[in-house]
């Protein structure tokens, strides 16, 4: 058995004529937070879009996670595999409560009683979804929505996380909890995560190891301290 | 006063029907937002069908028909939806609408062809006699008319429970609410899709045989129908289930007061010969001020 969770080889994507990402690879080990650094454009959606297997126009590569290859597996059964996706935008259910977002999220779960003890378990982690249990999830604000989308992630109990700009739109010191939520998690429960952000500052703070995007392909990796002190990302994504 | 009374009551058993339809059309607008025009089409082959099992072929009990009509028509449903409209981007519209009036042409001519256009007698549910009503202060309230507004409650009572109280229900939630999301959860979204479909096919059956009784049996008895379902559906929300209860009876009422009195009135008069025009100037106006309808929901979102 390998000590990579996710291994992508030679990822390709396009949309139409365009060429997204071009011959990508990528290596998460078990256990860490990894984070995908880059700018508007550079392809870090599309790169986890297509390693769930979201629409995305053409793609191809290899995708396997914990030792299983699920280039070819359908959206609906990515979760079956262990992979949890918090897409751009949060992608709650906005009409439905909080309740039913969470449910949703343990939606592949057949033990009843576990799935009630994960609920309870991410109310007393956020309390403030408690409180709103009730309430529609399209009226939460975009922090809260964040919560949501990450525990309602957590309750399938994936052994991969992979989080799409979880700090688009929201309030500097909001995102800064939300970071240090992410370390938690990954501490206490060992889920390895992805990350893809645009927030170099604190994704590197969480992150073992980090992987820079420019335009569709990969041009520098490494442990995240080492990039974090390297002057071009100062330059580049830290604003130094 | 007991006319009103009378006009009331036939306006709600009226409207019932129409309510029983335009929640069909809800059921697929939620899946699908898609308006499904073939809907009063396929429901009036299931009242075909009806007519099959309780006359022409077989003589069964007539709930017993109208069972076996309803889950044919769920079968028959399902097959449309897999065969017609899946392979077609659901984010495009236009193509996905068209090839439901489609539907509904195919659909009228091949109940023509079989049955033909020659209006039939059909049994009601209920007793249907003279003499089978309740008096009500003067109104007569028939047994059908009762059956029609208790069946609309049932089937209300169904779909409601299905959809809050039952891990389906939640599934079609979701995927009205959020497609991607809900693959991404691992809901089988095709799945959910026939499901729309089926429970669509088979409620809207069931608001044929009730109002083929009344309305005489034919291929393009369904086609007013439709036209009150949808402004009953649009006026109470295209994706609220008890906003198309509710808007369907409205637009029951509003027919039966409309037509009833405002044609005793001599510049009104020529409106007992067009009786789709308040519920077209319904829809109108519902469309024109509140698109949502009365109990739709808006788009919530904050980013």
């Amino acid at each position: 058995m390998s000590d990579l969770m996710l291994e992508v080889r030679n990822l390709q994507a396009s949309y139409g004529q365009v060429d997204v990402i071009r011959g990508l690879d990528l290596e998460v080990k078990k256990g860490e937070v990894c984070v995908i650094l880059g700018a508007n454009g550079a392809g870090k959606t599309t790169t986890l879009r297509s390693i769930s297997n979201m629409p995305v126009v053409n793609s191809s590569g290899t995708v396997i996670v914990d030792g299983v290859d699920i280039s070819k597996t359908d959206p609906g059964e990515i979760v079956n595999k262990g992979v949890a996706h918090v897409p751009q935008g949060r992608g709650t259910f906005p009409e439905l409560s909080v309740l039913d977002n969470l449910h949703l999220g343990g939606y592949i779960r057949k033990d009843r009683k576990g799935i009630e003890d994960d609920v309870q378990r991410w109310f007393d982690y956020f309390p403030v979804l408690g409180e709103r249990r009730e309430q529609a999830a399209g009226s939460l604000s975009g922090g809260e929505q964040q919560m949501l989308a990450v525990s309602r992630a957590l309750m399938s109990r994936p052994k991969l996380l992979l989080l799409d700009e979880p700090s688009l739109g929201l309030a500097p010191i909001i995102i800064e909890n939300l970071f240090k939520t992410f370390a938690e998690i990954n501490q206490e429960n060992g889920t390895t995560m992805l990350v893809v952000e645009q927030n170099a500052n604190l994704a590197l703070n969480i992150a073992e190891s980090a992987y820079v995007l420019e335009t569709g392909a990969i041009t520098m990796s490494g442990p995240a301290a080492d990039l974090k002190d390297n002057p071009a990302i100062q330059e580049a994504y830290l604003g130094a | 006063m007991d006319l009103l009374l009378q006009r009331i009551i036939d306006g709600l058993s009226n409207g019932a029907i129409y309510a029983v339809v335009a929640i069909a059309l809800v059921l697929i607008f939620k899946a699908t937002t898609l308006v499904n025009f073939a809907q009063g089409e396929l429901a009036m082959f299931g009242g075909f069908l009806f007519y099959v099992f309780a006359v022409q072929a077989y003589e069964l009990p007539l709930l017993v028909a109208a069972f076996i009509a309803m889950v044919l028509s769920a079968l028959l449903g399902v097959t449309v939806e897999r065969v017609l409209v899946r392979p077609f981007d659901p984010q495009d519209h236009l193509p996905v609408v068209l090839i439901t009036l489609g539907i509904f042409y195919i659909v009228n001519a091949v109940a023509g062809d079989i049955w033909n256009y020659e209006p039939r007698a059909v049994p009601s549910l209920f007793p249907n006699n003279f003499d089978d009503f309740i008096s009500i202060g003067g109104a007569r309230l028939f047994y059908d008319s009762l059956g029609i507004l208790v069946s609309l409650g049932l089937m209300y009572l169904v779909v409601y429970l299905i959809l809050n109280k039952t891990k389906m229900g939640l599934a079609f939630r979701a995927v009205s609410s959020n497609t991607e999301s809900s693959r991404l959860v691992g809901i089988r979204v095709g799945r959910i899709l026939s499901f729309g479909w089926a429970a669509a096919c088979a409620f809207g059956t069931l608001g044929a045989v009730l109002v083929a009784p009344r309305l005489l049996l034919s291929p393009n008895m369904m086609a007013p129908v439709l036209v009150y379902a949808l402004a009953g559906a649009a006026f109470g929300g295209l994706d609220s289930i008890g906003g198309a209860a509710i808007g369907g009876l409205v637009v029951g009422l509003l027919n039966s007061l409309v037509l009833g009195y405002l044609t005793d009135i001599d510049a009104f008069s020529s409106f007992r010969a067009t009786p789709l025009l308040p519920p077209m100037l319904l829809l109108l106006t519902v469309l024109w001020f509140k698109p949502s309808g009365m109990f739709g929901t808006k788009q919530i979102e904050r980013v």
